[in-house]
């Protein structure tokens, strides 16, 4: 094939004054498709990982309750519309990461919520060793106002004396 | 006596993309007015059906579940845009009890919460043809004044949308009290079994009838 007759290839001078093919210069050629990827595959694929990660968010929100202070919003996209396929993934990736700060933040909880029983077994052992000390229902994860509080027996004197004993609360004060 | 329930249209394009959504229809002859003692009694005793735990776990009860799926994969938070089931549940437990409203939306808001099953009420002489589900087209409103976005998933008639799924009405194709008739449209998704979707209209049609 002559190279001075393909129009992809521009010659230019060299220093003896041959032309020679300058493949630097080349102009570029498209090599993309020449349609469009089909998308359905991934977007059913990101639409059932949706489903799924909805369904340990709804059974994580329910193991949680009654406690308080976890943030469970996962913000909308303006819906209700067809997503695009990157907005299903950042949605995707953001339900995942809801769930795995979730599951962080109740097994913090509830390590501590154990760690609250065990000071109760321990405090009505021994209450002498635990003076004042209260814990309530809600530092166990347990629903209603109880409490459990080490105090002594007849006020002054048994402060004086020693007499501690643990006071369990009866509940939530009626509401005026 | 049962309605006839019909199917609405559903562009292919969201059939594909969301598998199992679909409109069911129930037309019902009836005039809105004030609830009868009935209904009202109705709803009281429905109200009393209601707690705390049963509102909590509510999400995880299958047909709830679905249309929380669905939210959130047409991108809406059902956690801030409440589907029509927890936002009555919510309602209930904030108020203390479902207040009557008139025989319509009492109608509406027993066959939800008895289900789980979304379900609007248009006015069939306002509407122009079969109403069905489509991708809202650039430049759509809802009513006069209601600006939606493309692609937006609205329910709509032959010539414009008339409801935005999981949402609001079109003031120009909702019931008025002037209203001689009412068509009923169920929402259907991905994991709600038909049986669930007939039974809600059956029970609104049914509630209507009291009138």
């Amino acid at each position: 094939m002559d190279r001075r007759r393909d129009p992809h290839v521009q010659l230019t001078d060299s220093t003896a004054g041959r032309l020679l093919p300058d493949v630097l210069q080349r102009n570029p050629v498209s090599l993309g498709p020449a349609t469009l990827p089909d998308e359905r595959a991934a977007r059913r694929t990101l639409l059932g990982q949706v489903e799924r990660l909805e369904a340990e968010l709804a059974s994580l929100f329910c193991s949680t309750w009654p406690r308080k202070g976890f943030d469970w919003n996962v913000r909308g996209r303006a819906g209700p519309r067809l997503l695009s396929l990157g907005e299903l993934e950042e949605l995707r990736d953001e339900l995942a990461e809801r769930v795995a700060t979730g599951r962080r933040a109740l097994s913090d909880r509830t390590y501590v919520e154990e760690q609250n029983r065990v000071r109760i077994e321990e405090m009505l052992l021994d209450p002498a060793a635990h003076k004042w000390e209260r814990v309530s229902h809600e530092d166990i994860g347990e629903p209603g106002c109880r409490h459990w509080h080490v105090r002594p027996r007849m006020g002054l004197l048994g402060m004086l004396a020693g007499w501690w004993r643990v006071v369990i609360s009866s509940g939530c004060p009626l509401s005026t | 006596m049962e309605p006839a329930l019909s199917e609405g249209w559903v562009e292919p394009e969201l059939a594909e993309e969301l598998p199992g959504i679909g409109l069911v229809l129930a037309p019902v002859e009836v005039r809105p007015g004030p609830s009868p003692k009935e209904v009202r009694r109705r709803l009281r005793a429905l109200a009393d059906r209601y707690t705390g735990g049963k509102v909590i776990h509510m999400r995880q009860d299958p047909v709830p579940w679905a249309y929380r799926v669905f939210a959130r994969q047409v991108g809406v938070d059902p956690d801030t845009d409440r589907t029509p089931v927890e936002r009555i549940a919510l309602d209930r437990l904030k108020q203390g009890g479902l207040p009557s409203e008139n025989l319509l939306d009492d109608a509406l808001t027993i066959a939800i919460a008895e289900t789980g099953v979304p379900v609007i009420a248009l006015d069939p002489d306002r509407l122009e043809g079969e109403p069905g589900l489509r991708l809202c087209r650039a430049g759509e409103t809802l009513g006069p004044g209601r600006p939606l976005s493309a692609r937006q998933i609205v329910v709509a008639d032959s010539s414009r949308p008339v409801a935005i799924v999981l949402g609001e009405v079109s003031p120009e194709a909702g019931v008025t009290p002037k209203a001689e008739r009412v068509l009923l449209c169920a929402l259907s998704v991905a994991g709600v079994p038909r049986i669930a979707v007939e039974e809600a209209l059956w029970t609104a049609a049914e509630t209507l009838m009291y009138s």
